[in-house]
């Protein structure tokens, strides 16, 4: 379980989180929307502690991740997170950019991280690129080899960042159905995301960004059948 | 006598007026150099960039060897072969001729570069519009492809400067040679050679910044 | 020419020792580009002051400084430790600068991305980040070796015998000055083309994306 209470983060004098209360139970699928700069990457970011935080707190399965004896490193192989720009390693192949972190963080053997990232490869419909590098992969390829790569970590929670904002259109379609198939696997997922059907379609719960605060939070029919705050109307009305 | 007005044991204030004279023979040697080396170097870059495979067979190896040996030999070698043809020339001479070609040979790849930054649909605007090859060289190729490299131009103008100091080899007392000099009959080595390392740092510091400020500037 | 020999051997010290101020150049350069970006204070100081004085003044300059400077000192160092010290305070000034810009060019998020999988700051820098970086600084490395090779002549200046020293030792002796130069000339055209075509052949070994 993800539990943020009273979240605060600014970037220099830019308050950007106003107190954020969120919990995120194991298995639920959670998709933030909002207008860009409302805050809602940050708030990844603050999850798995790649930004510091200034008031409130972040806690994952009771561990308070941005106390100071945390071990942040063993704590964020059980968060994988998927980036908008997808992130390759480009000095490494396919296989290699999912088998690295299993190796040297987890100290697998070379075999045991090999079979690792094949099975994950394999997972998100990559079976055949193993030996490839990124520079050869679409966008849309590449952001599902990041994916793999997050779960070769075998991690608990998912976190992705607009993962799909930076692909050509035609090939946000593979991402999505990857990450469909993940939450129906099961797995907890925190989605930023601009792609309304998904939301609509995979969420268990749907959380409305605007300007620093989560504005509403519900079930996919509420948020988008009958949404009560004006911000959300608004934002509703001017992508469809 | 020599006057006693000394304010470190041994330098005097006449050992002064020597390495400043020196630092000036520094001054001149490297600017005559970089100026015949510019001139010949652009004209060698232009020749590469238009000559096609036949300059690629005589001139770029044959300043490719400029590169690829060091100064050192070069000046030594060229002060020793000079007589051989019959040319008497003193260390200056020498120097300037060597560091001269040895510049050219750096400028020509760095006006090669800048000539082959001018994309080529730039270039046939320019002559679509009635432009003579010269006038594209000179109003398009030119301030385009000049701004390209020119941060790299400086780069090379004060590699030549710093290796002015081996002209000293042959003889030629510049601000190297001076402080050597100096520092055998006052035996202070460390106070010398910092006043001459401060002046050729004085020289190149402020230019190479200047030359990443534009760089900066013309990039973004 | 009977001493051919005597200037081959020569020439593979002029090779190993610019390989190993190279080395080392690399090391030192590295470290101090890092103490510049990520650094405040006397650290950050005397890296740039390091980086500054190695590319502002020149290598015949340092050289003296390593010979007769620090002898005004006490401190007495070989000519081969005088050439070697030289060189690799060189080096790592010019080296510094070319990894600086190499740090620059790897975006943020790839750091971002390597930490996120639970890497080590040490890890996510000598697994993703460096590798990167030895990428687009390859090229200025293989011309700071040519430097390098270049810039050992400056030995025989300080009565080094790399391959300058002992043409210079050998050429004083028979009077055949331009002889020799000549020769040695060849040798280091050579030395320079065998490091340009070894660097061509190593890339297409370590680079295949």
């Amino acid at each position: 379980m993800i539990e943020i209470r009273g979240l605060e983060k600014y970037f220099g004098t830019l308050q950007v989180l106003k107190g954020i209360d969120l919990t995120v139970p194991k298995g639920e699928v959670l998709s933030i929307i909002g207008a860009s700069g409302s805050g809602k990457s940050t708030l990844l970011y603050c999850i798995n502690a790649l930004e510091e935080i200034q008031a409130g707190s972040v806690k994952v399965d009771g561990t308070d991740v941005h106390a100071k004896g945390t071990d942040i490193n063993a704590l964020r192989q059980k968060l994988g997170m998927v980036f908008q720009q997808w992130n390759s390693f480009p000095h490494l192949t396919a296989l290699e950019n999912v088998a690295l972190s299993p190796r040297i963080v987890k100290g697998k053997t070379k075999a045991e991280a090999r079979d690792i990232a094949a099975k994950q490869l394999e997972h998100v419909g990559l079976a055949d690129k193993l030996d490839v590098y990124p520079s050869a992969l679409s966008g849309g390829q590449q952001q599902r080899l990041a994916i793999a790569r997050a779960l070769a970590m075998e991690p608990e929670y998912m976190l992705f960042d607009e993962a799909t904002s930076a692909l050509d259109p035609e090939l946000v379609g593979e991402v999505l159905d990857t990450m469909r198939l993940l939450a129906e696997e099961g797995m907890t997922m925190i989605c930023v995301t601009h792609e309304m059907n998904f939301a609509r379609d995979v969420s268990d719960r749907v959380a409305f960004f605007h300007q620093g605060v989560i504005e509403e939070i519900d079930s996919p029919d509420k948020i988008f059948g009958a949404p009560k705050s004006e911000h959300l109307q608004k934002f509703l009305s001017n992508i469809r | 006598m020599e006057p006693t007005i000394s304010f470190f044991s041994g330098l005097q204030i006449s050992d002064l007026w020597y390495l400043m004279e020196a630092a000036w023979r520094t001054v001149l040697i490297s600017a005559l150099s970089i100026t015949i080396g510019t001139v010949l170097g652009v004209v060698f870059g232009w020749i590469l960039y238009e000559g096609r495979w036949a300059a690629a067979l005589t001139l770029g190896p044959l300043l490719d060897v400029f590169r690829s040996v060091p100064l050192i030999i070069q000046l030594v070698l060229f002060y020793n072969f000079a007589p051989i043809i019959g040319l008497n020339l003193d260390p200056f001479f020498s120097g300037v001729v060597i560091l001269g070609i040895y510049c050219a040979s750096l400028v020509a790849n760095v006006a090669r570069g800048g000539m082959e930054a001018v994309s080529r649909p730039m270039r046939r605007a320019a002559r679509s519009l009635g432009m003579s090859y010269w006038q594209d060289l000179r109003y398009i190729v030119l301030p385009i492809g000049g701004r390209a490299v020119f941060p790299s131009w400086v780069g090379v103008a004060l590699g030549v400067m710093k290796d002015s100091a081996l002209v000293s080899v042959l003889g030629y007392i510049e601000l190297l040679k001076a402080s050597q000099i100096l520092i055998t009959r006052t035996q202070e080595p460390l106070l010398i050679l910092t006043i001459a390392g401060a002046f050729y740092f004085a020289l190149s510091y402020p230019i190479s910044r200047y030359a990443a400020s534009i760089e900066k500037r013309w990039t973004s | 020419m009977k001493n051919l020999p005597d200037l081959l051997e020569a020439g593979l010290t002029t090779l190993q020792i610019a390989v190993l101020s190279m080395v080392i150049g690399i090391v030192i350069g590295l470290a101090l580009a890092l103490i510049r970006m990520h650094m405040r204070g006397p650290a950050k100081w005397f890296a740039s002051t390091w980086v500054e004085l190695a590319r502002n003044t020149p290598a015949l300059f340092q050289l003296f400084f390593f010979g007769f400077g620090l002898g005004a000192i006490g401190v007495h160092l070989t000519p081969y430790t005088i050439v070697l010290a030289a060189l690799s305070f060189n080096c790592a000034g010019y080296l510094a600068e070319n990894f600086r810009g190499g740090f620059q060019a790897i975006p943020d998020t790839q750091l971002r991305a390597a930490r996120s999988l639970g890497m080590t700051g040490w890890q996510a820098y000598s697994r993703i980040i460096i590798p990167q970086v030895f990428r687009i600084v390859y090229h200025p490395l293989t011309n700071q070796m040519v430097w390098a090779v270049l810039m050992s002549s400056l030995g025989m200046l300080v009565g080094f015998r790399e391959l300058s020293g002992e043409t210079q030792a050998l050429a004083s002796r028979t009077y055949r000055i331009f002889e020799y130069f000549a020769v040695t000339a060849v040798i280091y055209y050579a030395i320079v083309k065998f490091i340009l075509g070894a660097s061509r052949l190593l890339a297409a070994r370590l680079f295949k994306y």
